[in-house]
């Protein structure tokens, strides 16, 4: 089994144990995928955490947009920011740093 | 491609067998493609929605939590059996106050849940273009 600092990653790189996730392991996986996190990508990894731990699923895409709209600014409640930020999808690689499991009906 | 009426019946307790959280796993995924969609409660699957549910002893997923982010899925038909609450000493006020934002009210939080009888609930599944049962 592979892993990122220590904690266990499945096939896909997402963790196997949600309660493994530390700040470091998103650093460290979003390094893997070559990106720097800003401030904008914690404030959607920070959304997507209280999310699931508000509601137990990792939001929609479109469920998504709409709340980060509303919550840092119309002009963030978007696909395409979302994306500039997470090019291989909000979902699934926000996720995947946040340490949640991979979104509901994500292919 | 045109709307259909989608109607999602849970007649099992939330946990014991895994249909309860499949049945909410399938509305999660249908809800992507902007359907109709309704949920039914009868029998023990009036359970599902009782409020203060606690999985710590059981090891399992406590996924009523889940039903309160439906109404952001445009998920907000939920109607539940009078007489399935009746059998088992429930009433409307244990279960979870699942609510909606209606964008047309100025985002007014609205009921989700709606306690009618099984003959209206008959009646209601008589409308619908699909209904499955879990």
């Amino acid at each position: 089994m592979a892993d990122i600092l220590g904690a266990e990653v499945d096939e896909e790189g997402f963790l196997v144990d949600l309660k493994d996730w530390t700040k470091e392991i998103a650093v460290e996986m979003a390094k893997g995928d070559d990106i720097e996190l800003s401030e904008e990508h914690w404030d959607v990894i920070n959304f997507l955490r209280d999310y699931f731990e508000e509601y137990q699923i990792a939001p929609a895409v479109r469920v998504l947009t709409k709340a980060i709209g509303k919550q840092f600014g119309k002009e963030k409640g978007n696909s395409k920011y979302l994306y500039s930020l997470f090019p291989y999808g909000p979902g699934k690689q926000g996720c995947r740093f946040a340490g949640l499991p991979k979104p509901t009906g994500c292919i | 491609m045109s709307t259909k009426k989608f109607m999602y019946l849970n007649r099992r307790a939330p946990y014991g067998t895994v249909y309860a959280l499949e049945s909410l796993e399938v509305v999660l995924i249908a809800a992507a493609f902007d359907q109709d969609v309704s949920l039914a409660f009868m029998d023990d699957g009036v359970y599902q929605l009782v409020e203060g549910q606690n999985t710590d002893g059981i090891g399992m997923k406590n996924f009523s939590k889940t039903f309160h982010a439906l109404g952001d899925y445009d998920i907000n038909q939920f109607f539940v059996s009078a007489e399935s609450l009746t059998e088992r000493g429930l009433s409307a006020d244990d279960l979870m106050p699942l609510v909606w934002e209606d964008e047309d009210d100025d985002w007014a939080e609205k009921p989700s849940v709606k306690v009618v009888s099984n003959v209206e609930l008959s009646k209601l599944m008589s409308e619908q273009d699909v209904c499955l049962s879990f």
